[in-house]
């Protein structure tokens, strides 16, 4: 007979499971300075290495004279193309099925490519040699715009594959074509448009940006040739799918390869994918006997890895007069660079852009997308958000606005109007996906309740008042957006990447004491995975989450999983935890029921314990379970206390969110005022509110830099215009403004604790809500539709076209 | 290339090392002396993960050579806490989410360090103007704004009852 238990209550707060804003246990080393980044790495003898890239956009390369660069003292080895080929590392395969030139094969293709990799001492040395490699290039037409690439006489890019008819996604109908992806019903659309009362057509652009975590991408790589195994140390946001690629692609064993994720210093995308810098790290290494660092600096971050968007965005909307929404038809051009280095599931080359429908009711869609080859870095990454889902909240969130003009119709009514309705779910859209749960109407009324929207609106139409009477020069914009994102790639039958299925895993043990570590097949870059999983198990398994360790990265040790990338880990992983976790509590229900004498039914479950039913006085604490798992023998069940669980998640969840953005345009200099921005997020189950609050603050301050001057441009030479950070916007504290944030709650009904994810969701709704404000400011001038990012100039340029200067 | 002979006082230690004319003193600090709290996101001087305190002033340790920090008094994020005696400001960017990733924390918080010396009872507007030197990609500032100000109350708290 035990003592009686403290009150369910206070053991449930003694856990800091799910719903507490507990602390983070990542904190204590990333305060004090010891954090263990890839570039603190140091080990016996390590040498560095560092690239020769490419000055053209376009160019062959006619030689490469290394005579010079090798005599710097310190300087080991140069690698070009010429000494990867007998590997046949000299190409690699890209994530979308396409093939990208390690080291410069013949000719470069856009500015920065890596032609040489120069390993030294160290990387003074390295830069010495860098600057002393001769290579002499023959300039090339270069084509940076994806229209005129499709051009009959444009130059051929892709040489290698010129006279490939069919890609990795059907069939290719230029030379400098890569796929065109159809969705939905064309003939219906089409039809359905051209019958319409009103219909709203616009090109909507997304411009090309970068992920620009702070910490640029890198790795070490360790070949022990007496052990025969590879270990690389990497900014890898997918550690076991490059340990698998590695496999592949180097001939070396899996099991010989141990890849290992350290602390990564933010990655948004810009870590999913495999660089030249890995390969030619590992061959480095293999050559030269002793570990090989390599670090990118930021110009050749934002050159060289991983662009994001560059979406060239056609739409029709069609409604009835009243405001019903009857069709979207939609088709992108989409440049993806010089080598389709996509980081998208197999199946779907333009990610989930099929989600363009949003959060509305549209019985009938079409949408087309061709991917096209231009001489600009590779990449095409999801930058904080599930794989092209920014782009369609982008396309259809400004849709509406401007059908809303056309309507004459204020555009929260609009939006009001054509919701899918709660009683609607699970809905199935008309360009292919089941969204699993939502309940828009709650979170649209308190979104405009809480910013007094009519209050709003009127303060607009009195501030317009005065401008006319020329009492003012600033104009009031009111920024709306309802977004829904789909997340958690993905179930197995329809997401893969390179075959491999987007499944999560996590592998829990309970230690004899009654603590625990649980491993998971994901990597945090920020996100608090070892706060939040741990939260999760707590609840599930009843131990405290300050007596669980998690550990992520090492893939030696975690089992196999697909990555935290398109806010994947929580539906994914964070169900394979819960898992897990049940599964421990079932056997640990055999235990508890075999040491009080009783049926394992007669048992059950409460907060940290398993107690008799009717007798709550009788029970044994998980503690207690786990110590007994270690030193009874029980019969028929096996002694300790483990269990993993590999999730292959049914369908994906589906976050959405209202955002209402506030500002002030002075029409005279192009500034922007933010007054304010309210942000109403749902992603199902909220584990931990103070980190969902700390996701929405940052993937915001993404949004406002890419809708408002976060962008990578070319010159018509190919030479890329934002290479650092003087040129290559992000916000400042200053420039940031402060932001409310709001919840509902509307659980996955699929996923084992009804958890969404929200880490991209900010950044989802957040730049069409700026833009749109942006829009907003100067609707009532005619303006419908001006590209982004709204720096100052091109907000002046827009008041100048509208004559707003007189 | 020639070295130089370089001597710092680094975190209350002083410490010679050797140092080529050309070497940054981030570079010098990360691997001459082991101290990796201070990051490289940059290589321009605007992401400040690289700030250190030299001389009472915040400095960005990119923008510093070595040889030019010659004899100088500086301070780390390693030097401003230790594990059971921590800062108050790395306490109040745990107390209220004010990091994320982690990699522009250490410059942050030296930073801010900085700022309270200077300011020690600022707005929130003076410490978003004061920390406008150090991005942040993660957190979108707002709680470290409050932490700063937390801190701040808190310096002051104790300031205040120690008079």
């Amino acid at each position: 007979m035990n003592e009686m238990a403290p009150p369910k209550t206070e053991r449930a707060a003694a856990l800091k499971g799910l719903g507490t804003s507990r602390k983070r246990v990542e904190d204590a080393r990333f305060t004090q300075g010891k954090g263990n980044y890839v570039d603190d790495i140091k080990m016996a003898g390590m040498l560095f290495g560092d690239f020769v890239r490419s000055p053209y956009a376009h160019a062959r390369v006619k030689s490469i004279d290394t005579e010079k660069a090798l005599a710097v003292p310190g300087v080991h080895a140069i690698l070009t193309a010429a000494d990867l080929e007998p590997l046949g590392l000299h190409w690699m395969p890209t994530l979308a099925g396409d093939k990208q030139m390690v080291l410069a094969d013949g000719k470069v293709l856009f500015q920065g490519q890596e032609v040489a990799f120069v390993v030294a001492d160290d990387r003074y040395a390295a830069a010495d040699a860098v600057e002393l490699v001769v290579v002499d290039y023959e300039e090339l037409p270069v084509v940076v715009d994806p229209f005129k690439a499709q051009e009959e006489d444009a130059p051929v890019l892709r040489e290698d594959i010129a006279d490939q008819k069919e890609g990795a996604h059907g069939p290719r109908r230029h030379h400098n074509h890569i796929f065109t992806w159809e969705q939905g019903d064309k003939d219906a659309t089409e039809a359905v448009i051209s019958e319409a009362d009103v219909v709203a057509e616009e090109m909507v652009y997304y411009h090309r940006t970068h992920p620009c975590p702070l910490e640029t991408c890198g790795c070490v790589a360790s070949m022990d040739k007496v052990n025969g195994k590879l270990t690389v140390w990497g900014t890898f946001q997918a550690p076991h799918a490059v340990r698998t690629v590695a496999s592949l692609i180097s001939g070396i064993a899996e099991h010989n390869i141990r890849i290992v994720s350290p602390d990564i210093g933010g990655g948004f995308g810009n870590k999913v994918g495999v660089y030249p810098g890995y390969i030619c790290s590992i061959v480095a290494s293999i050559v030269t006997g002793v570990p090989v660092k390599w670090v990118e600096d930021r110009m050749e971050n934002l050159m060289a890895t991983a662009f994001a968007r560059d979406y060239w965005m056609k739409g029709r909307i069609s409604a009835t007069k009243d405001g019903r929404i009857t069709g979207l038809w939609a088709h992108v051009t989409a440049d993806h660079g010089a080598f389709d280095a996509c980081a998208d599931p197999t199946k779907f080359p333009a990610g989930f852009f099929n989600i363009c429908t949003g959060s509305y009711d549209i019985p009938t869609a079409y949408l087309s997308v061709d991917g096209v080859y231009t001489n600009k870095a590779p990449g095409g990454v999801a930058y904080r958000c599930s794989f092209r889902v920014t782009e369609a909240a982008y396309l259809i969130e400004r849709m509406i606005e401007i059908l809303a003009i056309e309507l004459d119709m204020d555009a929260a009514e609009l939006r009001a109007k054509n919701f899918i309705k709660k009683e609607q779910f699970p809905y199935q859209s008309a360009l292919g996906w089941e969204y699993d749960s939502g309940d828009y109407h709650t979170a649209w009324d308190k979104a405009l309740k809480a910013v007094d929207y009519p209050g709003l609106r009127k303060q607009q139409a009195e501030r317009l008042e005065a401008f006319k009477r020329g009492e003012t020069r600033k104009l009031m914009g009111i920024g709306l957006t309802h977004f829904t994102e789909i997340v958690g790639a993905g179930p197995v039958k329809n997401c893969d990447i390179l075959g491999l299925g987007m499944f999560d895993s996590c592998e829990i043990r309970i230690h004899p004491t009654g603590s625990a570590i649980a491993r998971l097949g994901t990597i945090s870059q920020g996100q608090g995975h070892a706060t939040t999983f741990a939260q999760i198990l707590a609840t599930e398994i009843g131990i405290p989450a300050d007596d669980i360790t998690l550990e992520e990265g090492d893939t030696d040790t975690a089992p196999y999983g697909l990555g935290t990338y398109g806010s994947r880990s929580t539906p994914v992983a964070g169900a394979a935890t819960a898992m897990a976790g049940r599964k421990i509590r079932a056997k640990a229900q055999m235990i508890a029921a075999y040491l009080l004498e009783v049926h394992d039914d007669d048992v059950e479950w409460d907060v940290d314990r398993f107690a008799v039913k009717g007798a709550p006085e009788r029970f044994k604490t998980m503690k207690d379970i786990a110590f007994a798992s270690y030193n009874q023998a029980i019969p028929g069940i096996e002694p300790g206390l483990e269990a993993v669980s590999y999730y292959d998640p049914p369908n994906m969840t589906y976050p959405f969110g209202a955002y209402i953005c506030v500002l002030d345009i002075d029409v005279d200099s192009g500034e922007v005022d933010i007054r304010s921005f309210y942000a109403l997020d749902d992603c199902g189950t909220r584990i931990n509110p103070m980190i969902i609050e700390g996701q929405v603050h940052g993937g915001l301050t993404e949004a406002l830099a890419i809708a408002m001057a976060q962008e990578i441009t070319y010159d018509d030479l190919g030479n890329m215009k934002n290479a650092t950070l003087m040129d290559f916007y992000l916000p400042t504290s200053w420039e940031t403004p402060h932001y409310t944030t709001d919840h509902t709650e509307t659980p996955s009904p699929h996923h084992p604790i009804g958890a969404k994810g929200v880490g991209e969701s900010p950044n989802v709704g957040g730049v069409p809500c700026f833009s749109n404000a942006v829009h907003d400011a100067f609707k009532s001038f005619g303006l419908k539709q001006s590209h982004m990012p709204h720096d100052h100039w091109r907000i002046w340029k827009i008041a100048h076209d509208l004559g707003l200067h007189g | 290339m020639g070295k130089m002979h370089v001597k710092l006082t680094v975190n209350g230690k002083q410490v010679e090392t050797l140092a080529e004319p050309r070497e940054l003193l981030i570079h010098v600090l990360r691997e001459n002396l082991n101290i990796t709290g201070p990051h490289i996101g940059c290589e321009t001087s605007h992401c400040g993960a690289c700030t250190v305190d030299m001389g009472g002033k915040s400095v960005k340790s990119c923008t510093v050579f070595a040889a030019q920090a010659n004899g100088a008094d500086i301070t780390t994020i390693e030097g401003l806490g230790t594990p059971d005696g921590l800062h108050v400001l790395q306490e109040m960017f745990k107390e209220h989410h004010g990091l994320q990733c982690g990699f522009c924390t250490p410059g942050m918080i030296t930073r801010a360090y900085r700022l309270l010396q200077e300011n020690p009872d600022p707005t929130e507007e003076e410490v978003r103007f004061g920390m406008a030197g150090n991005l942040c990609r993660c957190t979108g500032y707002q709680n470290i704004v409050k932490a700063i100000m937390a801190a701040a109350a808190e310096m002051n708290a104790v300031k205040e009852a120690a008079q």
